[in-house]
């Protein structure tokens, strides 16, 4: 099929003809090059919001205690509800199957932390090794709280990436000690969270070195756990729900009683944060479609004008003897030959424009504006493909018509 | 070279049709150097097209250098113009873009010649016409005469058995109309077949033989006197 002929002839007629050729390709780039544009900084939105909302894993749940706000069973309402480890126990017991990851925690805030005269003062929590999933920590150095540190009720802390640049500056801090409200820790890991600097800002310590140091032998703040993945969303409200009640129940909590028990289910907020990146996505989706079709209405028009202004040459060419195959085949090979260049043209002008802007446009809520790079190819494939159907259709009727009809075209 | 019996052709005009040939005999012999008179409308340009495969006729027959023509698709078409038709037309049809050299040189390309033999037989052909030394000119920067001049080159070079002229001198000065009607009345002494179609008397009387259309017939059909020309 690759006849070198067939491309030099193609070379010189789009060569002899700058102004065509310069247009049809425009058309074709500029269409790729806002598509990537608008595409990636419509990913870049995404990204804001992914991040701002992708705090702890999507299928966990926080019990915190309160206090009644309804009498119940002949007690008064204003009464404190303290978890202690018996409940750690019953949810075990009464939920092992739907409980992916599970850590009764223990928090304190506003601990003094100190290092070699370098101070600040951070939230600490008492937690177990399931904690890390739980917030979807990530260890950067070191290591987090293991089960050996639980049981040893080791002196041992993880603390946040923020936490080591406040104490130790670009120092590493894996094997220091810093000193917690006057009571020296060793620190074993260093974390990052895609909470944000928020969730850097936290120490981590075994919760039963936190429960001895902090509360009454057996008495804890609250639970975080992740339900099996496997359950749905619905299941998920249900098992909260019934989780939710029977722990009501254990502590002689009013059923409606709202303050008592604070139950914070993450698939609520997921949800609803599913929905909106929903929309996002087809705002996106909405822009780029457009972009596209503009553009292959561009290209199908300059197509048609392209070969009605050489009506009259490819009429010449039949009456030398040109076939009506090699007449599609010359307008075909010239058509697909500029919009691939083009549009591969308009491609990498727009990546690289989008990785020019980088994350300069943080503070409009754009991060990180990127196209996966199959969106793109598919993008220019598409116009190259509209372009080529653009071109053929002309082309065919062109290369029908009679030669005496096209040769008094003027 | 060229036989034709009985040839109609009509046009659709809108309900009505228009009959353009009405049943013409015409044989042409090769080697020979022939004009179709006529004034305009009487179907001489409709007989040219039928003859240069550009259009199809109707009914009758007609035979290109002992083939029949019939049931032509247009591929065929294009092969059989290729190898037995040269073109000369009256707004001379190059190709703008094109330099005088790669215009001569279309017919080969389509004909499959390779590239490095085209443009050799094409500067021979423009040689041959006397525009070697413009063989790298676009069409816009040569005289009227000169594009005529190309467009014969390009007629010839396939060497084609039949050149058809369709007022080969109608868009040119008198000078220059001479000096074309020359180029072909030596390229029909080398033993091409020429069949020019024209309006003018003097063009006609060039040739050896006129044949003179009138609404679609031919009324007349002689050998021109040679000796009566100076």
């Amino acid at each position: 099929m690759f006849d070198l002929d067939r491309w030099i002839e193609m070379f010189k007629t789009l060569n002899k003809n700058k102004l065509r050729t310069v247009l049809s390709g425009f058309t074709i780039a500029f269409a790729i090059l806002l598509f990537t544009l608008l595409f990636g900084i419509g990913n870049g939105l995404k990204h804001t919001f992914e991040k701002a909302f992708a705090r702890n894993a999507q299928n966990s749940i926080y019990i915190n205690s309160g206090t009644t706000t309804k009498p119940y069973k002949g007690l008064q309402s204003g009464r404190k509800i303290q978890f202690t480890n018996d409940d750690t126990k019953f949810i075990n017991e009464k939920f092992e199957d739907d409980i992916q990851f599970f850590s009764p925690s223990i928090e304190r805030f506003r601990v003094q932390a100190i290092y070699k005269g370098e101070q600040n003062t951070y939230w600490v929590g008492g937690v177990y090794p399931d904690y890390q999933p739980l917030e979807e920590s990530v260890i950067e150095d070191g290591r987090f709280i293991s089960v050996l540190d639980i049981k040893r009720r080791a002196k041992v802390i993880a603390i946040g990436r923020m936490v080591e640049k406040d104490l130790f500056g670009n120092l590493s801090a894996i094997g220091k000690n810093i000193s917690l409200d006057g009571i020296s820790y060793k620190v074993i890991g260093v974390f990052s969270d895609p909470g944000g600097d928020r969730d850097e800002r936290k120490i981590y310590t075994p919760f039963t070195t936190a429960q001895g140091m902090y509360s009454n032998h057996d008495e804890l703040d609250y639970f975080g756990l992740t339900y099996n993945p496997k359950l749905n969303v619905d299941q998920a409200l249900a098992f909260s729900n019934l989780l939710t009640k029977m722990l009501k129940e254990k502590h002689n909590i009013d059923p409606r009683d709202q303050g008592a028990l604070r139950v914070h289910n993450f698939a609520d907020g997921a949800k609803g944060v599913q929905q909106f990146m929903m929309v996002l996505n087809i705002i996106i989706l909405f822009i780029g479609i457009g972009t596209l079709i503009a553009g292959i209405i561009g290209i199908s028009n300059i197509m048609v004008y392209i070969v009605k202004e050489r009506t009259k040459e490819l009429g010449i060419r039949k009456a030398l003897g040109a076939t009506p195959k090699s007449i599609i085949g010359m307008i075909m090979l010239e058509s697909i030959f500029v919009t691939a260049i083009a549009g591969y043209a308009g491609l990498l002008i727009g990546v690289f424009a989008l990785r020019s802007l980088g994350d300069s446009l943080e503070k409009y809520f754009i991060l990180n504006p990127s196209v996966e790079t199959y969106v793109v190819v598919g993008a220019t494939i598409v116009l190259v493909i509209a372009g080529t159907i653009a071109g053929y259709i002309p082309a065919k009727r062109a290369a029908r018509i009679k030669p005496i009809v096209a040769l008094n075209d003027e | 070279m060229i036989k034709i019996e009985n040839l109609h052709k009509s046009y659709p005009m809108g309900k009505d049709s228009l009959h353009v040939l009405k049943g013409l005999d015409l044989h042409i012999k090769e080697g020979e150097f022939v004009s179709i008179m006529g004034a305009s409308g009487s179907g001489k340009s409709t007989l040219l097209n039928i003859v240069g495969l550009l259009d199809i006729h109707d009914e009758g027959t007609y035979h290109l250098n002992g083939q029949l023509i019939e049931k032509l698709d247009e591929k065929k078409a294009a092969v059989l113009r290729n190898k037995f038709l040269g073109f000369v037309f009256q707004s001379f049809n190059l190709i703008t873009y094109k330099t005088a050299l790669e215009n001569v040189a279309l017919p080969l390309y389509y004909k499959g010649v390779g590239r490095k033999e085209r443009q050799e037989i094409a500067l021979q052909y423009l040689d041959k016409v006397g525009l070697k030394d413009r063989a790298n000119h676009v069409p816009s920067e040569l005289s009227g005469g000169e594009k005529q001049r190309v467009a014969i080159a390009r007629a010839l070079v396939a060497n084609p058995k039949v050149i058809l002229a369709d007022e080969p001198t109608g868009a040119l000065d008198s000078t220059t109309s001479g000096s074309v009607m020359e180029l072909l009345k030596e390229i029909n002494r080398e033993g091409m077949t020429v069949f020019v179609i024209t309006h003018e008397e003097d063009i006609a009387a060039e040739t050896d033989r006129i044949v003179r259309l009138r609404d679609g017939v031919i009324i007349s059909d002689e050998k021109v006197l040679k000796t009566a020309k100076v």
